[in-house]
Formats: C-alpha cells, sequence, structure tokens
C-alpha cells in the first residue's frame, strides 16, 4: 500500500524574494525537489539594451537592493575590461572598501536577522530582542558600520550613486573617513563576538561533497578580481567563463540555472570562498575561524553563518587597513575610452560569484547584456542539498520536516530578487 | 495578542530595497517593534498573523495575472495601504517593458519563453487599487518612511514635501552641478527626498525619486538641448529610466525617445 503525505507551505520567510519549494515523497522515497521561482521576472538583460554602457552601474544596481554595489562592481569592472582599462591605485582600494561595507551589512542582515533566529527557535530578530536585547543591538551597530561605509563613499545606502565607471564621482573628505574608521573599530570587536556567538550554535550533522567555485587571487580574499578556479580543477579568466558554464532555463523557475558543462552543479559563496581562499583571511578572521573550529574546509551548508562570521571580521579588518594607508587619488576616475568592443567581469557579491558580460556599440551603446547572480547559479545545488537531507529524516512530522527544509534553504541566503527574483514550499507524500 | 496596531509589509516586483530600509533604520527598528505589531513581514518574520491589518506598506509593481488578483486581496484587508517605492508608485524599471514588445523581451532573457507569465505592461498600485499615500524613491529614503509610519499611527497627513530636488540642494549650499559645469540634472522636475545626494557628489540628478509636484519638463528639455547640447536620444533615456511610466516623465521621454 503506497504511503502518500502532503506538506504545504505558501510563502518561505527570511529570504530576499519570492519562491517556493515542492518536496514529493512516494513510498518512503523523495522522488522530486523542486525549488520553484516565482518572483516576476523583470528583464534587465532586455532593457539594458541601447542603453549607454555609463548607465549600467545605475541600472544594474536595481536588481537588487541587498547587494547593488556587487551588480555596481561586476558591471564597471566588466566595461573597463572592454576598453581595455585597469583602474589602480588609490581608487582600486576604494572600491575594495565599498564592498568591504556591502559584505558588513548584507551578511550581518543575513546572520541576525535572517538565519540567527532559525538556531534560536525564534520567528524573527525582533522576538530575538525581547530575550537578549544586549545581542540585537549588536547585529544592528554592525549592520550600521557596513551601512556607513557604503553610505559615505557611495551617498546611501540602498543604490548608492558614487559608483562610475572608471572610479568614482567624488571622493569623501579625509575627516570623514576618519570618522569611519573609529566606528569599524568597534565594529571589529562586534564581529568578533559574532563569531563566537554563532560558533556556538547546535548544527545538524549533514556535510555535502561540493564542487566550490569562487574567484581567487595571488594575494588578497577575493572581491573584484581573480580567476574563477573550482575545489576540481577548474582555473579560468572571467572572459572564458561561457565556455565552462551555461545557462539553462528549467520550467519551474523565473530564473536560469547556471551549470558547470558537462559537470553540473556547483556552489558559490562564503563556504565556496572559504575552501579556497581562506589562508588569505586577515589574521584575526583566520584566527576566529581557527577557534570557531572551521578547519580548512566547511562541507555542512548549516555552518555556512560560521563563515559568513568569519568573512565579517575579515571585512571589518581589510576596511580598517585599506583607511589605515589610505592616499588621496588624483582624480575620482580614471577616462575609460568608449568603442566597440566585449567585456566581461566576476566579483564576488555577498551570496557568491556575480558574472557580468557587456557588448558595446561603436556609438557607446549596449548592443547585449548577460548576467549571472549567484542565486541562480546555486539553485541546482540547493536542490540537491534538500534531496541529501531530507532522505534520512523522513521520519520526522510534517512540521518539523518543513521547518528545518526552509532552515536548509536560508542556508544559501538565497535572493531570489537577484536570481529573477518568493519561495514557497509544499512537500507532498504520496 | 496583541492591542497594538498590525503593521503589514508586501512585496511584488521589486529589488526588495524599500522593505529593506525598514530593517536599515538601525537605530529605530526595535523601538518601531514596540509600537506597532509586525504581522506581516516575510523578509524578516517567518511568524504571520492573520488580517485585517491597520497599515500596509507595498513594495514593488504589478506585472502578473496572479499579483493583480493578489493586491486586490491586500487592500481588502488593509485599513490604510501605502505604496514605497518607485516601482509601487510608477511602475519601476521594468516599465521599461511598457514601451516595447514583451514577447520579444521575453524571447530576448528566456530559452523557454512559454514558461514565462508575465503582463505585457508592469503597472503602478493605484492602477489597480486605492491608495492612500505614495511615498517616492528609488529607493525611499528611510527617515521618510519613518514619518509616514510615524503619520499614520496617529492618523495625520504624512508631512513629505512635494517640491523638487533644486530647493533640497540649495538648502544644502551645493554649487549647481548644471550652472557651474554644464552637467546635466534632472533636479527641477524631481521630487525631493533623497536629500539632493547626486549634486553633492557631483554628478547630475538622475530622477529617481520621479517627477515633482508640478513640473516643466518640456521647458528643461529644451535648455539641456538648447545650451548643453545633450542630443535627443540621451533626453529621451534621461526620462525614461527608474520612472519611466509617472507620466510626466513618460510624456516628456516618448517626445524624444
Amino acid at each position: 500500500m503506497a504511503e502518500s503525505r502532503s506538506i504545504k507551505v505558501d510563502y518561505l520567510a527570511r529570504v530576499e524574494g519570492e519562491g517556493a519549494l515542492d518536496v514529493r515523497i512516494e513510498d518512503g522515497r523523495v522522488t522530486d525537489v523542486r525549488l520553484e521561482i516565482f518572483e516576476p521576472p523583470r528583464f534587465f538583460e532586455a532593457f539594458l539594451r541601447g542603453r549607454r554602457s555609463a548607465e549600467a552601474p545605475d541600472i544594474t544596481a536595481r536588481i537588487c537592493g541587498i547587494c547593488p554595489v556587487a551588480y555596481q562592481m561586476s558591471a564597471v569592472h566588466a566595461l573597463e575590461d572592454a576598453a581595455g582599462v585597469q583602474v589602480d591605485g588609490p581608487l582600486r582600494r576604494l572600491r575594495r572598501l565599498l564592498y568591504c561595507g556591502e559584505w558588513i551589512e548584507s551578511h550581518t542582515l543575513h546572520v541576525y536577522m535572517l538565519h540567527a533566529p532559525d538556531f534560536l527557535g525564534k520567528h524573527s530578530v525582533i522576538e530575538m530582542a525581547k530575550e537578549q536585547p544586549e545581542l540585537v543591538e549588536r547585529g544592528l551597530r554592525l549592520k550600521k558600520a557596513g551601512n556607513a561605509i557604503v553610505a559615505l563613499l557611495g551617498g546611501r545606502e540602498i543604490h548608492p550613486v558614487n559608483v562610475r565607471v572608471g572610479g568614482f564621482y567624488k571622493i569623501p573628505g579625509d575627516r570623514e573617513l576618519s570618522q569611519l574608521a573609529r566606528q569599524l573599530e568597534t565594529a571589529l570587536d562586534d564581529a568578533l563576538a559574532t563569531v563566537e556567538w554563532v560558533a556556538a550554535f547546535d548544527f545538524p550533522d549533514f556535510e555535502v561533497d561540493y564542487e566550490f567555485v569562487a574567484l581567487r587571487h595571488p594575494d588578497e580574499y577575493p572581491f573584484n578580481e581573480g580567476r574563477i578556479v573550482s575545489s576540481r580543477g577548474l582555473d579560468i579568466d572571467a572572459r572564458e567563463f561561457h565556455e565552462h558554464f551555461e545557462e539553462v532555463h528549467v520550467e519551474r523557475s523565473n530564473a536560469l540555472h547556471c551549470r558547470l558543462k558537462q559537470r553540473g552543479h556547483y556552489k558559490v559563496g562564503p563556504l565556496a570562498r572559504y575552501h579556497l581562499n581562506h589562508g588569505l583571511l586577515s589574521p584575526r578572521a583566520q584566527q576566529a575561524a581557527r577557534v570557531a573550529g572551521l578547519g580548512d574546509s566547511c562541507r555542512n551548508p548549516f555552518r555556512s553563518i560560521v563563515v559568513r562570521a568569519v568573512e565579517v571580521v575579515h571585512a571589518c579588518e581589510e576596511a580598517l587597513a585599506i583607511l589605515a594607508d589610505f592616499e588621496r587619488p588624483e582624480r575620482p576616475f580614471v577616462d575609460v575610452p568608449a568603442g566597440a568592443a566585449t567585456g566581461y567581469a566576476a566579483t564576488e557579491a555577498p551570496r557568491g560569484l556575480l558574472h557580468h558580460t557587456y557588448r558595446i556599440d561603436a556609438a557607446g551603446l549596449i548592443e547585449h547584456a548577460q548576467i549571472i547572480p549567484p542565486t541562480s547559479q546555486n539553485q541546482g545545488t540547493i536542490e540537491d542539498d534538500l534531496r541529501q537531507f531530507i532522505a534520512p529524516r523522513l521520519d520526522l512530522a510534517d512540521d518539523d520536516l518543513r521547518w528545518q527544509c526552509e532552515q536548509a534553504i536560508r542556508n544559501y541566503d538565497p535572493c531570489i530578487s537577484c536570481a529573477t527574483h518568493f519561495l514557497k514550499l509544499t512537500v507532498d507524500r504520496r | 495578542m496583541s492591542d497594538k496596531p498590525k503593521l503589514a509589509v508586501w512585496k511584488f516586483a521589486s529589488c526588495d530595497g524599500c522593505q529593506l530600509s525598514l530593517l536599515d533604520c538601525e537605530d529605530e527598528l526595535l523601538t518601531v517593534a514596540g509600537e506597532v505589531e509586525l504581522a506581516m513581514f516575510l523578509e524578516a518574520s517567518s511568524a504571520r498573523v492573520e488580517g485585517p491589518y491597520d497599515l500596509s506598506l507595498v513594495e514593488g509593481s504589478i506585472t502578473t495575472p496572479h499579483d493583480a488578483e493578489r493586491i486586490r486581496a491586500v487592500r481588502e484587508q488593509s485599513r490604510a495601504l501605502v505604496t514605497i517605492g518607485a516601482c509601487a508608485t510608477a511602475g519601476g524599471i521594468q516599465a521599461l517593458r511598457n514601451f516595447q514588445d514583451v514577447e520579444e523581451f521575453t524571447r530576448a532573457v528566456y530559452a523557454h519563453p512559454e514558461y514565462i507569465r508575465t503582463l505585457a505592461r508592469s503597472t503602478p498600485i493605484a492602477d489597480h487599487v486605492k491608495v492612500d499615500f505614495e511615498l517616492r524613491g528609488c529607493p525611499i529614503d528611510k527617515g521618510q518612511l519613518l514619518e509616514v509610519l510615524s503619520a499614520f499611527l496617529h492618523r495625520r497627513k504624512p508631512r513629505i514635501p512635494t517640491f523638487s530636488v533644486c530647493v533640497e540642494c540649495k538648502r544644502r549650499g551645493i554649487v549647481c552641478v548644471t550652472v557651474a559645469r554644464g552637467e546635466p540634472c534632472l533636479g527641477p522636475v524631481t521630487h525631493a527626498g533623497c536629500g539632493a545626494i547626486c549634486p553633492a557628489f557631483d554628478r547630475g540628478c538622475y530622477g529617481c525619486f520621479g517627477p515633482a509636484a508640478s513640473t516643466n519638463t518640456p521647458s528643461l528639455a529644451d535648455h539641456w538641448k538648447k545650451h548643453l547640447g545633450v542630443p535627443d536620444d540621451e533626453l529621451g533615456r534621461a526620462f525614461l529610466s527608474f520612472n519611466a511610466w509617472a507620466p510626466d516623465f513618460r510624456a516628456e521621454g516618448e517626445r524624444h525617445g
């Protein structure tokens, strides 16, 4: 006699965007796991065509309110690649500083507001604040420090206005930058305390043998530059991306799935960056990772919260180092000549590798744009994780199983707004 | 159960940035949470309290048949409904589809256009249901968001100025980028609220708060053309961006596009 159970959650919470999960279980076996993304499509790649290339950083920022800097950075680097221009020196360091701000803000949002409630059995950070106000205040203070970097360098926290192809429109004053350094010293202490706090959470026993993909740079934990490498030997330039990766359109999702050709699903994001680059973390981030017991690699997606916290330590320390050695650039930007060309770039958004391609015509207008966000690259891997995770847990009651599946999805800090853009969870047992 | 006013936050087609503005109120978030019951705010909480709601904040534009139904259900459950941001108020950047063939757009982005269910137009919330207040901006300003929350909780009118960015810019004592450097700037026709950040960063305003209450866009366009040498196609693009479907910007953009 076939057993059939059905579990449904209409809207998955504490993720950015709208999606659903549909799990089918027949005779005690998981037969299908489908992450459905019904966030409405917004067609960025279509309406970028015919826009001036200089508009790309302002327009692509609107793909995501949580990580606009990532979109701006991938856009400007791809457009500079098309023009054969390399932005170096103090301007390059200021771009790293801006990215540090976004990592601190976005990771802290996820660690404290979206992910920690799962481990504490709460619905929200507001519920957490009723019992542990000091802890929540620490998270808010840390997030505010990240936002302070973005607001100072970018003009505002969400959709900053100061990024342009070639550099910035204006460089902030020395006094404002030194005030920022004081705020970041407190932030570094808060970040270290955060690692200690999350490392003590109770994590399910669950490890996955992922192929990790991230940028790798010889001297730096990656933000804006580096080769695209994997834990299974991939080592390519951003220009070669489309030769090795492919996008597949599946019916259940308004976001395209990205796969490695001939190999399939892979994982981007904090665990991938950590696996491939942990030796390049800042000294205190490395020490915090050791104390937290992360080792050389972390293959338990539930512990991604610890890796995010470690990356926040890194971003605070890196930001402080950039500010300590700050030299004012002579001009806020370098000239980037127009001309027909194609440019490619990948940068490390908080959620992982973000690849942009632009083909520009002789008049400086965009002829073709292709944007591959981290969550669309992770979609297949999220489904694989769930298949593996659910199988030994089928004896759980529907409510418990549903809660744990939601958690397993939140491990990825999925940004569905980016990936197209709602999470609904349906477990159908037959 | 709580006797505090019930606040709900809803998302339609958008980037999540405007609802994030509430979580970005790091200094005020816990105070706000003390004054209202966050009854429905999926980005921040997995708790779901049934309606009706005293105040609904709506982010995003209507782009699918399902969302056109959903916004009516939200309106029915809400005593007051406030739209937050350019998508909910003017259709957002995704309203650029309204000027083109959406089927062609779908083919450009997706391998299987037949899997995609979408409307030909991205439209503001007020095209579908009664809206009690529209807060502008791409993204909204969090200070203005707090003012709107406070006003609605005290059942008074929000104090949100409707003059142009130029007024904010002059008040800050910023040197005019158009007068001093011949930089095209949409400040004279753009709704205030951002604090004139673009001119403060040495660039012209690009209109992300949409049109101010009374605008003379033809006069500004004429000035750009005659005195700043801005070509027609550039003028068209300047008006047709984050608030392309706002009537004043749309009309001016179509004159040049």
